[in-house]
């Protein structure tokens, strides 16, 4: 089976510091693949690369067999790779349910014109909108929350919100930024189950930059790690534990820690 | 009905009764026959200010709806004095290539944010100022003067619309015309910002990126909404003309400019119909003061900065319970 997303030699240069150099790496569909690495790595610089939000300098993201770096983010977006923010990027004053509803954008049948005249195809779209905000929000256990401001969520909640809004626009790929970041235990294990259904019931591949450890090591199927900008290992969870370059670089060589 | 509530529409009714009727008794009544001068322009400065309001909607602060104010006022004289067009096409008309000016405008700016798209807007009314100065067509500093009235429209025989030039009281039938367009701006502001064009653009002011990344095609969305902005302001200058008779560069400057965007701050960037409300606290304001003689401007400009200090959200935001329109 050829891979859902393929990265090929993607680099990344802002003047003269190189934030991605020749990354390769496939993801499979159904999987959960995270990306770590050190803070400086080059993780979210990858990760806007992906999605397009930033362009390669060179190489290129293949997706279903078709370039989708270098373009703009709203037509990846179309073509069903979805990428989250970290928790300040929200719509602040608009409700849970408003937001959801805002980002099925793109199941829209009916035109912007027809919206504007109130034609059928526009109220039939409205009416599927909210049914299916209505579900998501359930599956997601925010239906308690749908009616609250969103510049009012706290932080776990806000995470959330940010996957709903993703899940909203019908994504194949998911790319998760930090989304257990500054969660405690019982958070992050509520997270865990959430980023994990939503592979297993919605048929999502998800791709998740992380920093926690024991929530990576729990959820990902596989791992690829960076280290200044390269790509310094990728295997399974208990591959990359072991490996000697990923320690090497997590906890620093022993004449390091020495001062040698 | 349309889905409003009937509070809504009991609104709309007493606003609907108060311009057509109760303003025209009350005038009668004083005999104040300047009022409709200065109602004729506060619904003609609110069309304009719906526009730039609009651009508000997608977090861009405009300061150049003159600019296109002065394009279609030029646009709608020329078509009348030198092509012999009917007014009531050239109004649209007049409209319309105001729009094309800000799509082509719009493409380069509307990348621009904050501060940097407003100090590119506020340079605009000066631009087109001075094209008009230069320009032939535009007559230079003399503008277009005598420009006739409005001629009657007929379709199949019969007549739809009368002949200003043969009216006794064209003060009357502007105020009328000036309202009937106020109104459909208005009906169609409200519309857009009800529908889903409306939430993808707060989906916009809120956040660009987070629009971008469920799909929004956040530029093309830009440019839709700054050319609807700018078809208001020609709509708006193109009538301001007519009634004038007389379009000069000087007709709208960079101070008209700022007072749009004032009238939008003034009834709160939060509800549709504060444009509306803000160009008549701010337009009829000045002109009531008047009699203050040279402590009009000590006066208005304490008002001013009360209303700011205290309703930093807009006239509308005293309006008490979160029902009714927004």
């Amino acid at each position: 089976m050829s891979p859902l997303l393929q990265v090929k030699n993607v680099t990344k240069k802002y003047g003269g510091l190189t934030a991605n150099n020749a990354i390769s790496f496939d993801v499979a569909e159904n999987e959960i693949l995270s990306v770590i690495g050190p803070n400086g790595a080059g993780k979210s610089t990858l990760f806007k690369m992906i999605a397009s939000f930033t362009p390669t300098t060179s190489g290129e993201v293949i997706y279903q067999g078709e370039r989708i770096s270098n373009l703009k983010p709203h037509i990846v977006a179309r073509k069903g790779v979805v990428r989250t923010f970290q928790e300040t990027t929200i719509f602040k004053s608009m409700t849970v349910r408003e937001s959801v509803v805002v980002a099925q954008h793109l199941r829209a049948k009916a035109s912007l014109a027809g919206y504007f005249w109130g034609s059928k195809t526009a109220k039939e779209d409205v009416t599927a909108f909210e049914k299916y905000a209505d579900e998501l929000l359930e599956f997601l256990g925010m239906s308690e929350i749908s009616n609250e401001q969103a510049s009012n969520l706290p932080q776990g909640s806000l995470r959330a919100l940010g996957i709903a809004i993703g899940l909203a626009t019908d994504p194949k790929v998911l790319l998760l930024d930090e989304p257990f970041a500054g969660m405690n235990h019982d958070e992050t294990m509520n997270m865990v189950n959430l980023v994990r259904s939503v592979r297993d019931e919605r048929g999502v591949t998800v791709m998740l930059v992380e920093h926690d450890m024991p929530a990576v090591m729990n959820i990902s199927d596989r791992i690829v790690v960076l280290n200044f900008g390269e790509k310094i290992a990728e295997g399974t969870p208990s591959e990359i534990q072991n490996n000697e370059k990923v320690i090497e670089a997590y906890l620093g060589s022993v004449d390091d820690e020495i001062g040698m | 009905m349309l889905g409003f509530t009937s509070k809504q529409l009991i609104g709309v009714g007493i606003f609907l009764f108060m311009i057509f009727i109760g303003v025209p008794l009350i005038i009668g009544a004083t005999g104040r026959w300047d009022f409709y001068f200065t109602l004729t322009s506060v619904a003609l400065l609110a069309i304009a200010s719906a526009g730039v309001w609009l651009t508000f909607y997608i977090g861009r602060i405009n300061i150049g709806q003159g600019a296109f104010a002065l394009i279609g006022a030029y646009v709608s004289a020329i078509l009348v004095v030198k092509a012999g067009w009917s007014f009531w096409i050239s109004l649209p008309a007049a409209g319309l290539f105001a729009a094309i000016v800000a799509i082509l405008i719009g493409l380069p700016i509307l990348r621009l944010r904050g501060v940097y798209f407003a100090m590119i807007t506020l340079v605009l009314t000066q631009v087109v100022t001075l094209t008009a100065l230069a320009l032939p067509i535009t007559n230079g500093a003399k503008g277009i003067s005598n420009i006739p009235l409005p001629s009657g429209i007929s379709l199949f025989g019969i007549p739809i619309l009368p002949d200003f030039a043969g009216m006794e009281n064209t003060k009357l039938a502007f105020y009328y015309t000036a309202c009937v367009i106020m109104i459909l701006t208005y009906a169609a502001l409200y519309r857009l910002v009800n529908s889903r064009l409306g939430h993808l653009c707060r989906s916009m002011q809120q956040n660009e990126e987070l629009a971008s990344s469920i799909g929004v095609n956040i530029s093309y969305i830009r440019i839709v909404i700054f050319a609807i902005s700018s078809f208001f302001g020609g709509l708006g200058g193109a009538m301001f003309g007519s009634i004038a008779q007389s379009v000069y560069p000087s007709s709208f400057q960079v101070a008209d400019s700022v007072n749009f965007m004032l009238n939008c701050f003034l009834g709160g960037l939060g509800y549709v119909f504060g444009p509306m409300l803000g160009t008549l606290v701010l337009y009829f304001g000045w002109d009531l003061l008047f009699e203050f003689g040279k402590y009009q401007m000590l006066i208005y400009s304490t008002v001013l900065i009360l209303i700011i200090r205290f309703l930093p959200n807009g006239l509308l935001s005293i309006r008490i319970g979160k029902g009714g329109d927004k």
